[in-house]
């Protein structure tokens, strides 16, 4: 950068005179540097996955989870700095649990998006604060179904006023939510993805992400391929820093209809194991020797 | 003049005369809910060896006016649990969104273990009794039906003081006193019986019981919701069932009943 040591860099909320934010663009490296994480939207739902990278072979496998759920159907992961991903995510809970409080029904996912791109971008304005040093993935689903009220206890008149209407009252099928993906980044400025990845392995998870074609109207990526297309993605992406060990974290969402009825949850083991053995199948340097070494071998079998 | 800060903005008391204060006192204590508005009536619960069974019909009445006709008194709660509800309906329509936001709040971490129906009447007792506590009462009776920390059957009661009562069968409001010994006889042994209750016997007894509900509860409908709670942890739950072999034969003989004033 040119520019460090002018001056415009040491305060937040300060432009330079090319009209940049430092402190912003700082924040941007911090998320560089951080694990893999990459969303996956298809017709049937959401997938999040994110890359950890083990900093202590102490940590206990499979805790510290990366993926947090907010509200029921909307789950976040965050790549840069940790605490500052856990604040956003606190704050994400706030928002949707006051969003219920006033309007008794769970916040729709452009909503949260909105209302957690403002709350980022709000840290980019004061020499009090810093920005956020995380870049955000969310991924939720808008139920399809009618939207109850919270606490409603009757379905109310079935016609005339105060009734419904339905799809033969205006000649075509009423479409109701959906799935969501938005990736939220430092400066607050946040965007709606088919497919959204970030940090540091997120150029080849980008390229390997435009040729799943998602965003296709034709696009049939079942959510199950979507999991195991987020397992693969996330090994490719893992290929430039080899030499640290990772573990793989994924959750999903789908529609009412179809395996988490619409929460988010945790990808199951069953699916789970099954998408990170084909995974490392799709690797190029696998080596069919690899998995009965790492079943049966365990530990001593390594070098 | 005056230039302590209380006297800032306000009207001088040289010219205008001290500030009356006096409408800012009411002659009148504080007072909260004295009595329900929107009730609902009876819940019935009937533990059977292999869960539970709970119903209450689908009215709210408005005093003696049977006011809303399809209003769902049984509510599931973290997909195992169902409360069924007696009393005041927008203080039920309250509890259900608490504990609904303490189920989300549950679920924020995967921990792998969720709410169960001993939880929830463990909070929703301590909640009653805040409240009461509070002098502005939940004004509800309510039973919770589910399973326990070891999976198995789980039946209780908790009201608008707090009050919390376990039994193989449970009634609250009008049911408390026509329902009940009549569910006893399932059960002649208490919890030792349970055992020998079977879920059709049990689902019977409870319409049996709705049935005589109907016929002398004057704030009852005939239409009622029922579900059954498994040990399995499933919940089948159904909201729009009819009362069958009614016979009002006995009401014949009785004279200033109905229309029929003598």
């Amino acid at each position: 950068m040119t520019s460090i040591g002018t001056g415009y860099d040491l305060s937040n909320s300060v432009f330079s005179p090319d009209g940049r934010n430092f402190q912003v663009e700082y924040a941007v490296k911090a998320v560089e540097n951080g694990g893999t994480c990459i969303g996956i939207r298809c017709k049937e739902g959401v997938v999040l996955a994110v890359e950890k990278i083990i900093v202590s072979k102490l940590l206990k496998p499979g805790a510290n989870k990366r993926i947090a759920t907010v509200d029921r159907n909307v789950g976040i992961v965050t790549s840069g700095l940790l605490p500052d991903g856990r604040h956003l995510t606190s704050r994400a809970r706030d928002e949707a649990s006051s969003w219920r409080r006033t309007y008794k029904s769970p916040i729709p996912i452009n909503a949260l998006a909105g209302r957690l791109g403002g709350y980022v971008q709000a840290y980019t304005l004061y020499s009090s604060v810093r920005p956020f040093g995380v870049t955000a993935i969310m991924g939720g689903w808008d139920t399809e179904g009618e939207l109850e009220v919270d606490g409603q206890v009757g379905t109310g008149p079935t016609s005339g006023g105060g009734g419904k209407i339905n799809d033969h009252d205006i000649g075509e099928k009423i479409s109701r939510g959906g799935p969501g993906l938005y990736m939220i980044e430092p400066s607050g400025q946040y965007w709606g993805y088919y497919g959204a990845a970030t940090g540091k392995g997120r150029q080849a998870a980008k390229s390997e992400l435009e040729k799943l074609d998602l965003a296709s109207p034709t696009n049939n990526l079942t959510l199950n391929e979507a999991v195991k297309e987020a397992a693969r993605i996330i090994y490719v992406a893992h290929e430039d820093s080899k030499d640290k060990e990772f573990e793989l974290e994924m959750t999903w969402i789908s529609h009412e209809g179809g395996p988490t009825k619409g929460r988010h949850e945790e990808v199951p083991k069953e699916l789970f194991d099954a998408a990170v053995k084909a995974a490392k199948k799709a690797m190029p340097e696998y080596d069919d020797s690899d998995d009965e070494q790492g079943e049966e071998g365990g530990d001593q079998m390594q070098e | 003049m005056n230039h302590f800060p209380q006297a800032w903005g306000r009207p001088r008391d040289d010219i205008y005369g001290p500030y009356d204060s006096s409408h800012l006192h009411s002659s009148l204590p504080q007072s909260h809910t004295q009595s329900p508005a929107v009730t609902g009536t009876s819940v019935l619960g009937v533990k059977f060896k292999d869960g539970v069974v709970i119903a209450a019909d689908n009215l709210a009445s408005y005093g003696s006016l049977a006011r809303f006709t399809d209003v769902k008194r049984l509510r599931t709660f973290a997909g195992t649990s169902v409360i069924g509800f007696g009393g005041d309906v927008s203080d039920m329509q309250y509890l259900d969104r608490l504990l609904q936001s303490l189920d989300i709040r549950e679920n924020y971490s995967s921990h792998g273990h969720s709410l169960n129906a001993k939880n929830l009447h463990t909070y929703l007792a301590k909640i009653f009794y805040k409240r009461r506590s509070d002098f502005n009462p939940l004004w509800n009776n309510v039973l919770v039906a589910g399973l326990d920390d070891e999976g198995k059957p789980f039946l209780s009661q908790a009201d608008l003081l707090g009050t919390t009562f376990s039994a193989p069968t449970l009634a609250t409001g009008f049911g408390a006193h026509l329902a009940q010994p009549l569910l006893r006889r399932l059960v002649p042994h208490d919890e030792g019986s349970v055992k020998d209750v079977t879920r059709e016997m049990a689902i019977d007894a409870v319409k049996e019981c709705m049935k005589v509900l109907f016929y002398r509860d004057a704030r009852s409908s005939d239409r009622y919701s029922i579900a059954v709670v498994t040990k399995e942890g499933e919940i089948e739950m159904k909201e729009d069932e009819k009362l069958e072999g009614q016979s009002w034969a006995f009401a014949d003989m009785i004279r200033g009943y109905g229309t029929q004033v003598n």
